[in-house]
């Protein structure tokens, strides 16, 4: 009964989170607001029994995706320029360079009754929408009932039979690593190709700008910031550790690849702004970054195409399931599991210095 | 079991692995090994087409050790085989011809990187295409916006890259609305894979549980499909996406990505759901009137533009309105005159991009209607090509855009008499605006050239074609001749590719 209350605040506040990040005035305050928000979710998560999903949230919701907000405000210089233009006048629009906006020539009154009606339609739809989803919920089965449709034969083998089939003890990263491993492949490959896309964007290759990024980050990003320096010498070894335990016990506790990697990523992120590029080129460069993740998804890609192959012409599969419980066990998920761990840390690390300063 | 029916398996997987390894090869291995990629997949699809034909069933494949409903699984028929042909052929036809362009205007250290993109697009669009599992769909609809992002703003400038945010924002909204139904659906059935989903469904109608739910997930996976392929209100981020970005993106963009979820949508709605609960949730009206409304209103914006490449964008929308008007006609025949003008406006709409963007580098890397005075002259072969598809999308005898036009007006004698009455009236008016804009535009390619000068500091040239433009632009004529005059056996190819496919 406690539990329902709390429920009900955390629900509250999630809502109230998004309505702020929404409305609320400033890019900064909506990102911090946001960081809560997916605190709030993860914890949402744990409550409803899904530790992995929760860790993953964290990981990547609270942490990885608010520093790259907050990194890529910085570049363009969008922290400085509210501060000012707050102290001047609350109401001037902030352009992506900062500097004041040259608007067409339209009548002044003509933009103000556009920009009313673009506002007034666009409330009117999301309420509509938000009204039809919240009808359509009340239609829904109801929440953790034994007769769901979703409680069928499908859940039903997950969850009986499948320590026996995957040798997975963690159910869920037997599912998503043997049963719908094709799924999981398609997400690393998402994973994949969205720093590739970015680095199209952002990756400057010429020679002279390259020197410029370097120069202008040496310039904007704190140097030798003790507090910084001495938490994350506390930090980055424990984020790393627990990074590396949730990879290799993916198929034993909950966790897996995309939370350890996502894990390990904040890790290279922290060390990364407390000491600087310079130290961390001394082990993972621009050349680090593409073979680990272009073999560890080779490995991926091979070792599924075999078990993809054996397993729709009815070959018996070579490879052992061995004792469940052990941290050797339940065949090709372990290494699979390092592989999207690999893929993942690198990818987020990799996201984090194109934002910076265009590439490694 | 056979070994052609691994083949499906073989060339999404073949497609991924060759975009993996793209990223960490130089240009010139990454281009070849596109290049190769795609010809197996071509060889790959036409012995499926062959082997199913043959055989006359489709089959399912298991992806893993475990069968449906539990693992992963994929479903090939003809249907099938033949878009996963059709499709590669374009792509190729699309890549090979632009060679030259990626070269000259992608940074060479970012080349590699866009054949990364192409493909993955590739591989998303035959899962896809094969999928028989609604949530590996969703999957590969993640991977196919993305790329179809990279493939935009791989051209650094701001034109492309304004294109690519509107995309973007466009096509995750859409995303986000296929993937609440597809969670709907998820609660409402307890399945994911499509067959399965189908029985379940099935029991719902007949017994009247969950209306609600069921209609809102449905019309949800619609409207997040239609925002996806460029439907007529959501179709704003068209003209400036396949405008600005390179010619063998946005032919590939055209006349791939958005067919693509098209055809998604076709699975959703004949072997998901089944037509039958489809009209009874209406949601065939809405399709029906918003393609019409895309059909005129998309012609009419064409006709104001003063730029080549926006205006056979706009034109894509009111083709795309087309389709879901056949779709919304309720008819099966409805059904097949769509699926025929997907593979027809695919050919049609990659040969105008390739042809159009030949006849700007003639004078002088203008897109002007203004400057492209006389440029079919200078370059004769672009020239006859922009023709040819310009007539076959106005439907004139002998191309394929007259089959798809003759097509609809034969299944909208099938639908009921307003339907019907609206749609000949929408096809003769859509006609006769099409025959406003591209004879227009055909007429100011064979014009004298006027002795003023240009608009931009670009001078006229003569043209040099390379053999394998020529050869692309001969393969694309021939495709649409093909599709014109033989007609019938592709639609009886369909057809019986579409009863295999419920």
């Amino acid at each position: 009964m406690e539990l329902d209350i709390f429920r009900y605040i955390l629900l509250a506040f999630l809502i109230l989170c998004a309505v702020y990040t929404c409305i609320g005035k400033g890019l900064l305050r909506s990102i911090i607001v946001y960081m809560s928000y997916s605190l709030i979710m993860s914890i949402v998560y744990l409550l409803l029994e899904s530790p992995d999903l929760s860790i993953t949230e964290a990981a990547v919701g609270a942490g990885v995706t608010t520093i790259l907000f907050f990194v890529t405000l910085k570049k363009i210089h969008v922290i400085d320029a509210e501060e000012k233009i707050e102290d001047e006048n609350p109401d001037a629009q902030i352009d992506m360079t900062g500097k004041q906006e040259k608007l067409p020539d339209v009548n002044p009154k003509h933009r103000r009754l556009v920009g009313k009606i673009f506002t007034a339609s666009g409330i009117l739809i999301c309420s509509a929408i938000i009204t039809v989803l919240i009808y359509t919920v009340s239609f829904l089965p109801r929440f953790g009932d034994p007769n769901n449709p979703v409680n069928d034969e499908v859940s039903e083998r997950y969850i009986e039979s499948g320590l026996e089939e995957t040798g997975a003890v963690n159910i869920v990263t037997g599912m998503i690593l043997d049963y719908r491993a094709f799924d999981t492949f398609g997400e690393s490959c998402v994973l994949f190709i969205a720093v590739c896309a970015v680095m199209i964007m952002l990756r400057s290759d010429k020679q002279d700008d390259k020197e410029k990024e370097n120069n202008n980050d040496r310039f904007y990003e704190p140097k030798n910031d003790l507090i910084l320096q001495k938490a994350a010498k506390i930090l980055v070894p424990v984020l790393f550790m627990f990074g590396i335990y949730v990879i290799l016990n993916g198929h034993l506790s909950p966790g897996g690849g995309f939370s350890g990697g996502a894990l390990m990523g904040a890790g290279l992120i922290l060390y990364t702004s407390a000491f600087g590029f310079s130290k961390t080129e001394r082990f993972f460069t621009m050349k680090t970054f593409r073979i680990v993740t272009c073999s560890a998804l080779t490995f991926y890609c091979v070792a599924k195409s075999y078990s993809f192959y054996t397993g729709a012409n009815h070959i018996e599969s070579i490879i052992p399931l061995g004792t469940p419980g052990a941290i050797l066990s339940s065949g090709l998920i372990l290494p699979l599991n390092i592989c999207v761990g690999l893929v993942v840390a690198c990818t987020m690390y990799a996201f984090y210095s194109l934002f910076r300063k265009g590439g490694f | 079991m056979s070994f052609v029916q691994n083949f499906p398996f073989f060339s999404i997987i073949i497609a991924m692995f060759s975009g993996i390894i793209s990223s960490v090869l130089p240009a010139k291995a990454a281009r070849r090994l596109c290049t190769a990629m795609i010809t197996a997949v071509v060889i790959m699809s036409g012995c499926l087409l062959i082997f199913t034909v043959r055989t006359g069933e489709s089959f399912n494949y298991m992806m893993g050790h475990f069968p449906a409903p539990w693992g992963n699984e994929i479903r090939a028929g003809v249907l099938e085989a033949a878009m996963a042909l059709f499709f590669s052929v374009i792509m190729l036809f699309s890549i090979i011809s632009g060679l030259g362009q990626i070269k000259e205007e992608i940074e060479s250290t970012k080349q590699s990187l866009y054949f990364v993109m192409v493909n993955l697009l590739l591989s998303s669009l035959l899962a896809l295409i094969y999928t028989n599992d609604i949530f590996t769909a969703y999957v590969f609809v993640e991977i196919n916006t993305i790329a179809a992002c990279g493939l935009i703003m791989v051209r650094q400038n701001g034109h492309a890259i304004v294109a690519a945010v509107r995309y973007m924002v466009m096509s995750l909204i859409g995303s986000g609305m296929l993937l609440l139904g597809i969670i709907l659906m998820y609660d409402l059935t307890g399945q994911l894979l499509i067959e399965y989903i189908r029985d379940e469904v099935e029991i719902l109608a007949a017994s009247g549980q969950y209306t609600v739910p069921l209609t809102v997930s449905i019309a949800l996976m619609g409207i997040g499909l239609s925002i996806k392929s460029a439907l007529f209100p959501f179709s704003t981020w068209v003209p400036d996406a396949y405008g600005y970005s390179i010619t063998p993106s946005a032919s590939i963009l055209s006349s791939l990505v958005s067919k693509g979820y098209i055809f998604l949508l076709l699975k959703i709605i004949i072997r998901m759901i089944g037509f039958d609960v489809i009209k009874d949730t209406k949601i065939t009206v809405i399709f029906f009137v918003y393609g019409v409304l895309g059909m005129i209103i998309g012609s009419v914006n064409a006709i104001r533009e003063t730029e080549i490449r926006r205006m056979v964008a706009f034109s894509s929308i009111a083709q795309i309105g087309y389709i879901y008007m056949g779709f919304g006609l309720g008819v099966e025949a409805g059904i097949i005159a769509s699926v025929f003008h997907i593979l027809s406006h695919a050919a049609t709409k990659s040969l105008l991009f390739i042809s159009s963007s030949a006849l700007i580098k003639v004078s002088g890397d203008s897109k002007k209607f203004k400057d492209l005075r006389g440029s079919g002259r200078r370059n004769v072969l672009a020239g006859v090509t922009f023709t040819v598809g310009s007539l076959s999308m106005v439907g004139i005898p002998l191309l394929s855009g007259f089959v798809s036009k003759l097509l609809f007006a034969e299944a909208s004698f099938r639908s009921d008499t307003l339907t019907m009455v609206i749609t000949l009236f929408a096809l003769a008016v859509s006609t006769l605006l099409n025959v406003i804009y591209f004879l227009r535009t055909v007429i100011t390619i064979y014009m004298p050239q006027d002795s003023c000068p240009l608009s931009g500091s670009g001078v006229l040239t003569k043209a040099k074609n390379p053999p394998v433009f020529a050869a692309v632009c001969v393969a694309l004529i021939a495709l649409n001749l093909f599709l014109g005059m033989m007609s019938e056996p592709i639609v009886n190819l369909i057809k019986s590719g579409l009863s295999m496919f419920g």
